[in-house]
């Protein structure tokens, strides 16, 4: 486990009906990095992102938390790491019949006891640090693909969590719109210092907000480093990786 | 529930069965959890909200369908005994015999297949959607109870809401059955009324209510399991919904039977 580490997966193996899709899996995620996970499809990025809230428990293997297990925690624990933890789906996974400031404020209403002058205030403020403060009082299916990520990013950060989960943020959207995602979600590391773990096919994207890459093939790491490193890697992967990356850039 | 595969057919099988009380388990896990959690519906004040929104869709939306289905029920039922009763010169007990037969059986019976055709099939698709969309793991991160959030006011709705429509489905097929006896058999309506009346009874009425409510309970517990259970897409969502009317009906006759068997041996 490297020094500062705040999410740590400790030799990770998931297998699904004898598939193994993460096989031993190791990576560490330092306190207030953007650690971008690519690879193909298929190799198991998604399914480590759900390791690390238990949507999903390891066949084998640790997956630790700021010291807590999550894997194996009780409920009580896994609540609090959970309060510590946003998570932004690929799809934005806002609850249609809401609009989009009651989203944002879901978790607050639910799971705190702000006053509601106060829930008020950190929704504007989360939606002002988005971007989308106009979209308010619209429901999902009135807003872009786009407008639907970020709002479910200001759901996640509306708890002031110290962890960012993004599955697949720029997925389905034109480049100008996944540049402002990607612009985003470097601008809240910043801003808020928030620890960011991204998973993406957009290596691209990687390489221009990540302080490091880790490179998944067939649920092993292959390649982990800073954009500058993984770019003049040797490892074959990563070569063949963003050879198909630069043919599909021109 | 298993990450490698069975090693054998025997191991398949025992899987199966071991899926099926697996189910069964988070189905009465659910139903238990959601009873458990009606207090925080009424207490929080999107619960209410959200309470009330389901007793509109449960009750208000579902009249025309339980209006139609409970008047064909009555009619037929009139037309049925009062042809017999027709044979002996008895149709003054036509009222009777509808009556008896809606309060005992077929008024919850109605209630509960509209419920599970109606009602139950879109909680099962809604959550089932939901379930596909990442929206109930959002939730769960979130640390909101589904069940609590979702599964409660939904089941509370067709708790409440199932006696009230039983006894709308009761009076409307009464309504039915009059209107064939007067129209084809030729029996007076006052008459038709009076013989119905006459042999109400409160047991029958009550047991009747007691069905229907335990068939809300089912069809809520069921459709939340199914719509929260779904796996594997749009093809998930539909054989969810689907697995959850199958179920509901087959329920609703099982326990329909049962209900009868106990208060009526």
């Amino acid at each position: 486990m490297t020094d500062g580490a705040l999410i740590s997966f400790e030799n990770v193996t998931k297998k699904f009906n004898g598939t193994a899709v993460l096989d031993g899996l190791s990576f560490d995620v330092v306190k207030g990095e953007i650690l971008a996970i690519a690879g193909p499809s298929g190799t198991g990025k998604s399914v480590t992102l759900k390791h690390l809230v238990r949507l999903l428990t390891p066949t084998s293997g640790r997956i630790v938390f700021d010291g807590v297990d999550v894997a194996s925690c009780d409920s009580k624990t896994l609540a609090k790491v959970r309060d510590r933890i946003g998570y932004l789906f690929q799809g934005g996974a806002l609850l249609a019949w809401m609009t989009v400031a009651d989203n944002v404020a879901l978790p607050l209403r639910e799971c705190t006891n702000l006053s509601d002058d106060e829930i008020d205030a950190r929704v504007a403020k989360a939606l002002e640090d988005v971007e989308l403060s106009e979209a308010a009082g619209r429901y999902p299916a009135e807003i872009s693909g786009g407008m639907q990520k970020r709002a479910g990013l200001a759901r996640a950060i509306v708890r002031e969590s110290d962890v960012i989960l993004y599955d697949e943020p720029t997925s389905g959207l034109d480049p100008v719109t996944s540049v402002t995602i990607n612009n985003l979600i470097r601008r809240l590391n910043k801003k808020l210092g928030i620890t960011s773990v991204v998973v993406t096919h957009d290596l691209l994207g990687a390489l221009a907000i990540a302080d490091r890459i880790l490179l998944l093939k067939d649920g092993r790491v292959v390649e982990c480093s800073t954009p500058k490193d993984f770019v003049d890697s040797p490892n074959r992967d990563v070569r063949e990786f963003l050879a198909a990356t630069k043919g599909q850039a021109i | 529930m298993w990450d490698d595969a069975p090693r054998s057919r025997t191991q398949g099988v025992v899987r199966h069965i071991a899926k099926f009380l697996s189910s069964l388990g988070w189905c009465m896990h659910i139903t238990v959890e959601a009873l458990s959690d009606f207090p925080s519906v009424l207490c929080r004040r999107e619960g209410r909200a959200d309470l009330v929104r389901q007793l509109y869709t449960t009750g208000i939306r579902t009249l025309p369908v339980v209006t139609v289905v409970s008047l064909f029920i009555g009619m037929i039922l009139a037309l049925q005994v009062g042809l017999e009763l027709r044979r002996f010169n008895q149709e003054i007990y036509l009222g009777a015999a509808v009556m008896i037969s809606l309060m005992r059986e077929m008024g919850p019976f109605a209630c509960g297949i509209c419920f599970a055709a109606c009602v139950g099939s879109a909680i099962a698709a809604e959550l089932g959607t939901m379930k596909v969309n990442d929206e109930i793991a959002a939730l769960e991160i979130m640390s909101i109870s589904p069940i609590r959030f979702l599964a409660a006011p939904r089941i509370m709705a067709l708790v409440v809401m199932a006696p009230l429509v039983a006894f709308y489905c009761i009076v409307v097929g009464a309504m039915g059955g009059g209107v064939v006896g007067v129209t084809q058999l030729g029996v007076n309506f006052t008459q038709y009324m009076a013989s119905a009346m006459s042999i109400a009874d409160t047991k029958d009425l009550y047991v009747g209510l007691l069905k229907a409510t335990l068939f809300g309970l089912t069809v809520g517990g069921v459709s939340v399991a199914e719509g929260l259970g779904t796996t594997m897409g749009a093809m998930g969502v539909g054989k969810s919904t689907q697995r959850s009317v199958i179920v509901n009906f087959l329920l609703i006759l099982m326990f329909g039977y049962m209900v009868t068997r106990a208060f009526y041996d």
